[in-house]
């Protein structure tokens, strides 16, 4: 597996090893062991309530795992402080609330937090890697425009760009494409291929599998408690898994420069599903 | 059900913003000049208000008077002092300087308080955070702990803050699951509020059978300014300072706040820490506060309101400028609450309400239609 190989090498922006966690008695997933390493963007996929959310606050030392350890960079999550995990991991939040009542470039200026101290002012670098953020994200011309009279797609763009002015090595992106319009989806995804191909990585949930097959290098599928697969794209999507953890009946096609996409018809009782499942 | 459409109307939205964009740009340089030209009057307007404090009252004096008093005073000279002097530095200077400090610590507190809470609603008042000071308070009148030693009082007012605003903040966070909601968070601060009053309402009645405790919790509840003297500064000022510094030393913080807990703790904020130190320093805050001058609502509600409107939320000017302009804003309600009627003296909170009440029941209105809106 592709995962084994990564973990063993070094560098590795994140690594997983047996990490397994629960809310309380239920658990939500076991024993996930994966590692991702410098431009390498990841695709982390799943039916709803698979912990695809949780598992990237785990990777940001947000939850406590009941066994295994997370690291960062080689270091495990726990022994670092909020501003040291903030400094090697970023997380664009599901839903990045919209009453916020900053300007888009204070916003984005957030980000440069864990680079600050306490009374320090914003450097020449700072203000740079927010200029760069903004111009990457498409919103320089909203800089000066207040967050909460822009439109949907326009914030979750600027908080995209509130995760990259933080210059982390990895990315971590909770549905960042959800409510944008085909050609910022695009565009976004295109973001995150240039960002990690500076030797940044990126650990993605998406619910779109034929555009994250279209541009992310690896997927993992995260289903039933379990990490079901680590592999590329073509190798995960087959009608058999859309079946199987999706509780779909799917076809999956290949498009002329041979990549996956997928074709989904109708959904699979449960009765089906378990079937399939024992 | 049919797929929707695009109508005329959704199609013409983009073709709206563009031309207020231009517009929106304007306004905001025009924000950006607005913001140093408050920074530079909002000190010589506190200076001012100081001023009219010292001159103003009963007894004319002139502004040679005011400041030949305040030279004599700081140049160390002792022996018999005028009656003019007397006035001046040991009647209406520290009432001023009281009213600067209870009116600044109180609007910094509202500001942390709305920062921390994402609502402009937030308020000390408005969360219980000052009737569970005056409880404490009154509690070590009562309990003749306040006539044992003369910090007891801000101690007890401080617990009581703290308590009902921890209290307050983990029914609310457990209750919104981490996105807090306004309309919990009032009712909330709402129920606290009643108890505490109730409860403060129950200690005087014991209190009243005796003359002399009864007196002193009638006479501290009256709360205001009157007769505030250098000793109710020295009490009240070091633990206002500190509870000022601490949140103002976490300004980028409360920003980062805005994000809300996961955008927070992306950036490296350690939220539940940082929350609890703000709240704690609120507390600290409004306790000092309460104890020295009793409660006075609304101001801060109403100054970061304002500070808001003319700097835009930003917490690194929106704390300083609310801790000046809440000071600004009590000295000259005192003024008022001491000139109105003269001689008869108006309780300083009557004032503060009759200018606050209004503007909370208009962003109440206004909040409601948000959050109607989906």
């Amino acid at each position: 597996m592709s995962g084994l190989v990564a973990s063993a090498l070094d560098g590795a922006l994140c690594q997983v090893a047996g990490v397994g966690f629960g809310y309380g008695a239920r658990s939500v997933f076991r024993d996930v062991s994966f590692a991702v390493g410098p431009g390498e963007l990841v695709a982390l996929c799943g039916p709803n309530g698979a912990g695809k959310s949780t598992l990237l606050r785990l990777l940001l030392g947000l939850h406590v795992p009941s066994s295994g350890v997370v690291r960062l960079g080689g270091v495990p999550v726990e022994t670092l402080s909020r501003r040291q995990i903030a400094r090697r991991a970023a997380l664009l939040p599901q839903d990045a609330p919209a009453d916020l009542p900053l300007t888009v470039r204070e916003a984005v200026a957030l980000g440069r937090l864990p680079h600050l101290e306490r009374f320090q002012v914003e450097s020449d670098v700072d203000l740079s890697a927010v200029a760069r953020a903004l111009a990457l994200t498409d919103t320089t011309e909203l800089a000066d425009r207040p967050v909460t009279e822009i439109s949907g797609g326009e914030r979750q763009r600027v908080h995209l760009a509130r995760a990259l002015a933080q210059e982390a090595p990895l990315l971590l992106l909770d549905e960042p494409i959800a409510g944008l319009d085909l050609s910022h989806q695009l565009q976004a995804l295109d973001l995150l291929r240039a960002t990690v191909d500076t030797g940044r990585a990126a650990v993605v949930a998406l619910h779109d599998l034929s555009l994250a097959a279209r541009r992310c290098d690896r997927m993992l599928l995260l289903a039933e408690g379990a990490l079901r697969a680590d592999a590329a794209p073509a190798a995960v999507l087959t009608p058999e898994t859309l079946a199987r953890h999706f509780a779909v009946r799917a076809e999956v096609r290949i498009d002329s420069a041979g990549l996956p996409y997928v074709l989904p018809y109708e959904t699979l009782d449960a009765g089906g599903t378990s079937e399939d499942r024992s | 059900m049919p797929p929707k459409v695009a109508t005329p109307d959704a199609r013409a939205e983009p073709t709206q913003i563009a031309p207020t964009r231009k517009v929106e740009g304007a306004r905001r340089q025009g924000g950006r000049a607005r913001r140093s030209v408050v920074l530079a009057l909002v000190p010589l307007a506190s200076v001012v208000a100081v001023a009219a404090a010292l001159l103003v009252g009963p007894a004319h004096l002139s502004l040679a008077d005011a400041a030949g008093a305040i030279g004599r005073r700081l140049g160390g000279r002792h022996g018999a002092l005028s009656w003019q002097d007397l006035v001046v530095v040991q009647v209406r200077l520290p009432r001023a300087l009281v009213a600067l400090l209870v009116g600044g610590g109180l609007a910094v507190a509202g500001a942390t308080l709305q920062g921390l809470f994402r609502n402009p609603l937030a308020d000390a008042g408005v969360l219980g955070v000052s009737s569970g000071a005056s409880l404490g308070a009154v509690l070590a009148i009562y309990l003749r702990l306040a006539g044992r030693a003369v910090w007891t009082l801000p101690v007890c007012a401080f617990l009581g803050a703290a308590a009902d605003a921890l209290l307050v903040f983990a029914i609310a966070s457990r209750r919104g699951r981490g996105r807090l909601f306004s309309g919990t968070l009032l009712l909330v601060g709402v129920a606290v509020g009643a108890l505490n009053v109730s409860l403060t309402t129950f200690i005087l009645s014991v209190a009243l059978s005796s003359y002399d405790a009864g007196r002193q919790v009638v006479y501290w509840l009256l709360g205001g300014l009157e007769a505030r003297t250098w000793d109710h500064l020295l009490l009240g000022a070091p633990a206002v300072l500190v509870g000022v510094a601490i949140i103002l030393a976490s300004a980028r913080e409360l920003d980062a706040l805005l994000l809300g807990e996961l955008g927070a703790a992306s950036v490296g904020v350690d939220v539940p820490r940082v929350r609890l130190r703000l709240v704690l320093a609120s507390a600290l805050v409004v306790g000092a506060a309460v104890a020295i001058a009793g409660p006075i609502g609304f101001v801060g509600l109403l100054v970061p309101h304002v500070v808001r409107l003319a700097v835009g939320p930003g917490h690194r000017t929106l704390l300083p400028l609310s801790f000046v302009g809440g000071g600004i804003f009590l000295v000259i309600a005192d003024l008022v609450a001491r000139t109105l009627l003269a001689p008869a003296e108006i309780p300083v909170g009557v004032v503060t309400a009759a200018v606050g009440a209004p503007v909370f029941l208009a962003l109440l209105a206004r909040k409601r239609s948000e959050v109607a809106a989906p």
